[in-house]
């Protein structure tokens, strides 16, 4: 399946993955991340972020992250969000991860970011502050602090990044919900193939735990309740699953065309071979038990890929832990791979980090290229009683070793966006 | 002409063209593509005092507010679960639709998607809840807040409207980003999906939205309608916000044949997007480098452009970054340049998409839309600044700039069909 010219399918340049940058719940950094992951260990617990009592679920997987042990300066951590903070530590991760600072031409490179919740950590608590805490809708313009209009619109985080990066080709935000760290990719890609950039950095962060990301979830009881187990609340496929925990976290990729990764002779970890989204335009929250759509997405990733549904090796699964997510998903995957969806290993890692939202996607594929890189697949913890309802090989609480080549990653959100990415080993270019 | 800077081809495997079929459009100043079109013409601003909530006690009081009923327009079910940029967006979509004679229901499974630009989500909404939830607590929040804030709001709810089910999603790029969602849909339509629905409807006239706005720094204090937003202007001191956008339909040549369509706007010719370096580096801002890719992506020649639809910032040294763009590109007054925002305000990521329609409806009419309120132009020697009253001119070729605050720099290419 390993492809042996420069060009991909269609004539399109190739584009490859040559540094990531983590921030997630459990730890700061790529190796930190890896070690939870493959450990199946949980980072979820009890929100420390804010009193959250009022609350009905009251666990979320928080990044322990403190901005100047990250480096930032103090101007930096008054003026930025933590959406920002994130991604920007991701970022800087990234690049020297890669090697390629020093060796970026300005106008050919660009940065994308993804987020589902922008800035709303500061737009909470900066609402409470003009508007006497809700007791006037004419909020008080002289309590407005000054940098109000970066929470506004998000893509003052993509200029920032853009600024440590030095970029001065396109850049932007993609948002699209809880699929935006898949969505954000394939467009950064798209840029790459089409000639408009060499480099990307791209990826997606969200930082929104939050009263108000907290109290909408409660509303259409989407977030589990399981307050008194919180290490172990987020339970995809699992029997007693009930709902997702929150989480945030960011990941940022540089990702390059081929031939310029090459010629610097970069660590190649994988080729972004393919992807594709698909509207169910159902229902802004709700899903169909078939998958339909979600399954065209995965075959049209896989067509783009040329990569045959029986050589996928791993699928990182969405695996939020709803029912309606693991029945739709687990449908999805019979769709659109048949017999094979059988005997495909598939593991959620939101059991372990909780659902970053509009970050966990670029999470998502920070863990399939490094299941690629080190051949283990990360379990799904907390899966002891898997439901009858889903009966695929969910790699039950311990990683699992073995080749892997080829990697499906998959993710379905608000809106009815359904969206797959596969990423391959890079094979002959390895070496 | 050259574009230096450029390493290599910048041809990849962008090749075909999507042309647009039908528009949908809200404006202050007009209701749909006719009214707003002849308002336009006529040079009738929709800048007003504020009435949506009480200005008084705010540095900024004009705005360009849409008069519009959405209950008139819209599903009973749909308004309590939508922000009123929502509700826009969808009279946009159903106009832009109805337009184009499209029928996504009628088309092959996932033939149709949505690309929208957006700033800041359903903030009005938003407002409402952050009040209920610090008012009277968490319980009190409501259902649909999470995904009527939520950035890609308008895509997912065109999309179910409309049983859109191909690719969907949402860009943003401050004021920039209503020509990066154009170009991504062009895009999903090289890639093969036959028509897509793109551009921007945008606004957040709340007092919460408005506070945010006036940190940008660049709302006009003005209280006098005719004198806050003048761009190009010795006066110029900031902007108008407003709400309203459009949206186009695009789609494959060989689609609209197929649909039998016999009426073509115009083609998306050409398309780019840069970034400002970082204040203080010594290196050239963006804005020229997005034209001149623009037009090296259209093919197109600088002097074979016909007229250009300027971001027109409203704020003097943005104005004069964005005349040092065009006069480096075309030349001094080689190109006339008009600004039909300064009837409108500016719509946040809707006022580019905004400005494409007005592009493609200046080519069809062969007439070039006024800037009004400009008494004391303060480039005449470098622009052709186009004046109170439209212009005659037979138009092939519009550039259409938006930038966005930040850095973001974008510029697209219409070309007339035909």
């Amino acid at each position: 399946m390993l492809r042996k010219s420069e060009e991909g399918p269609g004539g399109a340049r190739r584009v490859v993955v040559t540094g990531i940058g983590v921030v997630a719940p459990g730890g700061i950094g790529t190796k930190q991340y890896w070690d939870l992951l493959t450990a199946g260990r949980t980072a979820t617990r009890t929100i420390t972020a804010f009193d959250a009592s009022q609350f009905r679920s009251r666990v979320a997987a928080e990044c322990d992250f403190n901005p100047v042990e990250a480096g930032l300066s103090q101007r930096q951590i008054r003026r930025w969000d933590r959406t920002t903070q994130f991604a920007y530590v991701a970022a800087r991760e990234a690049l020297v991860d890669s090697g390629v600072l020093g060796e970026l031409n300005p106008v050919r490179t660009g940065v994308m970011v993804g987020t589902a919740c922008g800035m709303t950590i500061s737009l909470d608590h900066e609402y409470a502050v003009v508007s006497d805490e809700g007791r006037t809708w004419q909020v008080d313009e002289a309590h407005a602090m000054p940098y109000l209009y970066d929470y506004f619109v998000p893509s003052s985080m993509a200029a920032e990044i853009a600024w440590l990066v030095e970029a001065e080709g396109p850049v932007g935000i993609v948002s699209t919900g809880c699929t935006s760290g898949i969505d954000v990719l394939s467009h950064a890609v798209d840029l790459i193939r089409d000639g408009e950039a060499e480099v990307m950095v791209a990826g997606a962060a969200d930082a929104a735990i939050s009263p108000i990301t907290v109290a909408c979830f409660d509303a259409i009881k989407a977030t589990t309740p399981r307050n008194d187990e919180p290490g172990t609340a987020s339970r995809p496929f699992d029997r007693t699953r009930n709902g997702f925990a929150l989480g945030e976290g960011a990941a940022i990729f540089v990702l390059e065309e081929f031939g310029h990764a090459h010629r610097r002779g970069a660590h190649v970890y994988a080729e972004v071979a393919g992807y594709a989204s698909r509207c169910n335009a159902f229902s802004m929250t709700g899903l169909r038990p078939d998958g339909v759509e979600l399954a065209a997405a995965i075959t049209s990733a896989l067509d783009q890929a040329r990569v045959d549904r029986s050589e996928i090796d791993y699928i990182n699964a969405h695996g939020s832990a709803t029912k309606q997510n693991d029945l739709h998903e687990t449908g999805a995957y019979k769709r659109s791979l048949g017999e094979h969806a059988y005997t495909t290993p598939i593991s959620s890692i939101k059991s372990m980090i909780g659902h970053s939202l509009g970050a966990i996607c670029s999470l998502e594929v920070a863990a399939s290229v490094l299941a690629i890189e080190h051949s283990v697949i990360p379990p799904t913890a907390n899966l002891r009683e898997r439901d009858p309802e889903c009966d695929l090989d969910y790699v039950p609480l311990v990683a699992r070793e073995q080749r892997t080549d080829v990697v499906l990653s998959v993710a379905s959100g608000f809106g009815g966006f359904q969206s797959a990415i596969v990423l391959a080993r890079p094979g002959r270019w390895a070496a | 002409m050259t574009a230096p800077g450029i390493v290599g081809t910048p041809w990849g495997r962008a090749t075909g063209t999507a042309v647009v079929t039908g528009l949908g459009v809200v404006a202050p100043n007009g209701l749909g593509v006719a009214e707003y079109w002849a308002a336009t013409l006529r040079g009738e601003s929709g800048i007003e005092r504020i009435t949506r909530f009480d200005p008084t006690c705010y540095s900024a009081q004009l705005a360009g507010e849409v008069t519009v009923d959405a209950a008139g327009h819209l599903p009973g079910r749909l308004l309590p679960q939508t922000d009123r940029m929502t509700q826009l967006a969808l009279i946009a979509a159903e106009e832009a639709l109805a337009d184009a004679g499209a029928d996504p229901r009628r088309m092959a499974d996932y033939a149709t998607g949505v690309v929208t630009a957006a700033s800041a989500g359903g903030f009005e909404f938003g407002q409402r809840e952050l009040e209920a939830l610090w008012s009277r607590g968490g319980a009190y929040v409501s259902a649909y807040q999470s995904f009527a804030w939520f950035y890609p709001v308008n895509t997912g709810q065109i999309s179910i409207r409309h049983a859109m089910r191909g690719p969907g999603s949402t860009v943003v790029a401050e004021q920039a980003g209503g020509l990066d969602a154009v170009a991504k849909a062009r895009r999903h339509v090289r890639d093969g999906t036959p028509l897509m629905l793109a551009g921007g409807v945008d606004g957040s006239l709340c007092p919460w939205a408005w506070v945010c706005m006036i940190r940008s720094g660049r709302v006009s204090s003005s209280t006098d309608p005719g004198r806050a937003y003048l761009p190009f202007d010795l006066d110029a001191a900031g902007h108008v916000p407003g709400e309203g956008g459009a949206l186009l339909v695009m789609e494959s040549p060989r689609e609209a044949r197929r649909r039998g369509v016999d009426r073509i706007y115009g083609v998306v010719a050409g398309h780019a997007a840069t970034f400002d370096p970082q204040p203080g580096s010594g290196r050239e801002p963006g804005l020229r480098r997005a034209i001149e890719l623009a037009l090296i992506d259209a093919r197109l020649p600088a002097p074979e452009v016909d007229v250009v639809f300027a971001d027109a910032a409203g704020v003097a040294v943005l104005d004069r970054l964005e005349v040092d763009a065009l006069t480096a590109v075309f030349g001094p007054r080689r190109v006339p340049v008009t600004a039909p925002k300064t009837m409108t305000g500016r719509l946040l990521a809707g006022g580019a998409p905004l400005d494409l329609a007005a592009a493609l409806l200046a080519m069809r009419d062969s007439v070039i839309p006024p800037t009004v309120h400009i008494e004391r132009p303060a480039f005449t020697e470098a622009i052709d600044l186009v004046g109170a009253e439209p212009r005659e001119a037979s138009l092939t070729n519009a550039l259409v700039i938006a930038r966005g605050q930040g850095g973001f720099n974008s510029a697209m290419v219409l070309r007339r069909s035909g």
